[in-house]
């Protein structure tokens, strides 16, 4: 292992995130915002919501734009480096075996989803404000559950890089990335799909049930959640499998 | 270090069209087969071995889809070897590949600049990949900018760069760290002949620190302006070696004429073949022969008054000079160009 050439490469991709900063800004940020001021402020406002769903809403969004910014900010520029042009060919060619430049995008993600969520809470919190409920009972294990979300959506963000074409970009967000949001247990907690109990067996096959259900169960304890062991067993499953089939993934892309 | 590349018995074998630049066009696929799950396979190279000497300059010179770009892939970690082996000085390029990496530079077919960086980024970049240090990053992109006529564009991003520009930057960038061996698929393709002399210009002097330099081209001015040493490779085997004098010297009688008849018939090629000077003569198509000589000119009337002794009408006919056109043609009834 090579340090100086794997801090090369996260510096490279901190140089390209910083110069594509404010479309990076309005990327992450403008969609979680308008959710929840529509759910959370108008809805709620006009009586629509009862109150409460303000709390039960904020982990939902917080994990929903860990999610989209990890798997985008691995996903997108792979997709566009591994096409014709080639464009990742210089990095592929330093002197570190090429499965580090891979955990390079997944560190480069894994600190922008990171980053994310933490902005998302404060940013949230000014629009939910009167009457949001938040009780952060144990600090360390909501670090842990938000390092966990973090790495899978960036481990994902490789495995679907390194697996979708171009072409397919469209594809691969109604498909994959739609389906996992609404099925994520993120607009509402998983307890709500009791009336539909197949539904609600599918959903645990989605990592993002987990995100939602884990940042719930450490942000606002009071909602009814999924078991905490389960939660961390699973994200660590997931962060896993994603991680060795994104590696698997981006060695078939890299060497011919 | 005996020798800065080599490879022994080097096969590539492709089970799915091959990328972009390496193996391309119909010809390549001499040992097309269809695998048993029913993947086309295309034998991109079949056993080469090559043998390259710290210093020199390597040209390897062939039409496209003749393996060049194989080569280079698999030399330069880019492409992995169905069998065989390769190594860049002492490392054995697919055992270690990292100590492989730090003695190479590579410049591949089509520019693949990092988009999201100007060219001062992308030298600066590559330097700190390779673990140079701050200040010598800077001298070192200054140096080279300067070098390539680019320092007026090098705070612009390279996305819009000419195709000229941006083979500039990716010859620049390859340099940058220095590299024992310099590998250059076609440098000279797509650029004008102003900046192709630079180029040339620029590998001599490269060449003079003691460097190592592999190009690819299937262009025989430049293979034979720039090259000390040339292997001509066609359909993934290497057909000759030599230094370009010596391949040259290769050909049976240096001249070629290329001739072309109304008719074809037996016996005006034997009665060719004795006509003095002349090495070799093969039919060539329908009404056509490819004779070797040691004159050129001097032979069409003798050719005119054997043809015309027979009632064949000669309608058209082509000479040239010892070149390594003609001795591609020589090895494989084909020209370059074809």
């Amino acid at each position: 292992m090579n340090w100086k050439t794997f801090l090369a490469l996260l510096a490279r991709d901190a140089h390209v995130a910083r110069r594509n900063l404010v479309p990076l800004l309005f990327q992450t940020f403008l969609q979680p915002l308008l959710f929840v001021f529509i759910f959370g402020r108008v809805m709620v406002g006009s009586g629509y919501m009862p109150a409460a769903y303000k709390s039960l809403l904020l982990p939902g969004i917080m994990a929903i734009s860990m999610v989209f910014t990890g798997i985008w900010a691995v996903a997108m520029p792979l997709i566009g480096e591994f096409q014709f042009t080639r464009e990742i060919e210089d990095r592929l060619l330093a002197p570190i075996n090429i499965s580090w430049v891979a955990v390079e995008k997944v560190v480069a993600g894994l600190i922008q989803a990171l980053l994310t969520g933490l902005i998302v809470i404060p940013l949230a919190w000014l629009i939910l404000r009167p009457g949001l409920e938040l009780h952060l009972a144990n600090p360390l294990l909501f670090a842990c559950i938000t390092l966990m979300v973090a790495s899978f959506s960036a481990c994902g963000g490789l495995a679907l890089g390194c697996s979708v074409d171009q072409q397919h970009i469209g594809l691969m967000f109604s498909m994959v990335l739609t389906p996992m949001i609404f099925f994520g247990c993120t607009y509402y907690p998983w307890s709500a799909l009791r009336n539909f109990p197949i539904l609600q067996k599918l959903v645990l096959i989605n990592p993002l049930a987990y995100a939602s259900e884990g940042l719930r169960a450490t942000l606002v304890p009071q909602f009814p959640h999924l078991s905490l062991p389960l939660i961390l067993v699973a994200l660590a499953a997931f962060d896993v499998l994603l991680l060795v089939v994104g590696l698997r993934q981006f060695q078939k892309k890299a060497v011919t | 270090m005996d020798s800065a590349i080599r490879t022994s018995s080097l096969r590539k074998v492709y089970n799915s069209a091959p990328p972009a630049g390496a193996g391309r066009g119909e010809g390549s696929a001499p040992g097309g087969k269809r695998g048993k799950d029913s993947k086309p396979q295309i034998t991109a190279l079949d056993g080469i071995d090559l043998e390259v000497a710290p210093g020199q300059i390597f040209g390897l010179l062939g039409p496209n889809g003749a393996g060049k770009s194989t080569t280079v892939g698999i030399l330069t970690t880019r492409v992995r070897p169905t069998s065989g082996t390769a190594w860049i000085g002492p490392h054995d390029v697919w055992r270690d590949q990292t100590a492989a990496k730090l003695l190479i530079g590579v410049v591949a077919q089509r520019p693949n600049l990092d988009f999201s960086l100007t060219a001062r980024e992308i030298l600066l970049f590559h330097g700190a990949y390779f673990g140079l240090s701050s200040q010598e990053r800077s001298e070192r992109a200054n140096t080279l900018l300067e070098r390539f006529k680019l320092t007026d564009r090098a705070n612009q991003l390279v996305r819009g760069f000419s195709g000229g520009m941006m083979q500039r930057i990716s010859i620049a960038r390859a340099m940058m760290h220095d590299p024992q061996v310099l590998f250059l698929d076609e440098p000279s393709a797509g650029l004008d002949p102003q900046t192709r002399l630079l180029l040339w210009e620029i590998i001599r002097e490269y060449n003079q620190k003691g460097r190592t330099i592999l190009l690819t081209t299937h262009n025989m001015e430049e293979a034979d302006a720039l090259c000390q040493h040339l292997a001509i490779i066609d359909h993934g085997r290497i057909i000759a070696s030599g230094t370009p004098g010596e391949l040259k010297a290769s050909i049976p009688g240096g001249f070629l004429l290329r001739l072309r008849f109304g008719h074809h018939s037996l016996p005006l090629l034997e009665r060719l073949a004795t006509l003095s000077g002349v090495t070799e003569v093969r039919a060539s198509g329908e009404s056509g022969a490819d004779l070797y000589a040691s004159r050129g000119g001097s032979l069409i009337p003798e050719i005119v008054n054997a043809a015309s002794a027979l009632g064949v009408e000669l309608s058209d006919v082509h000479i040239s000079e010892p070149s390594l056109e003609n001795l591609f043609l020589h090895h494989t009834g084909r020209s370059l160009r074809e």
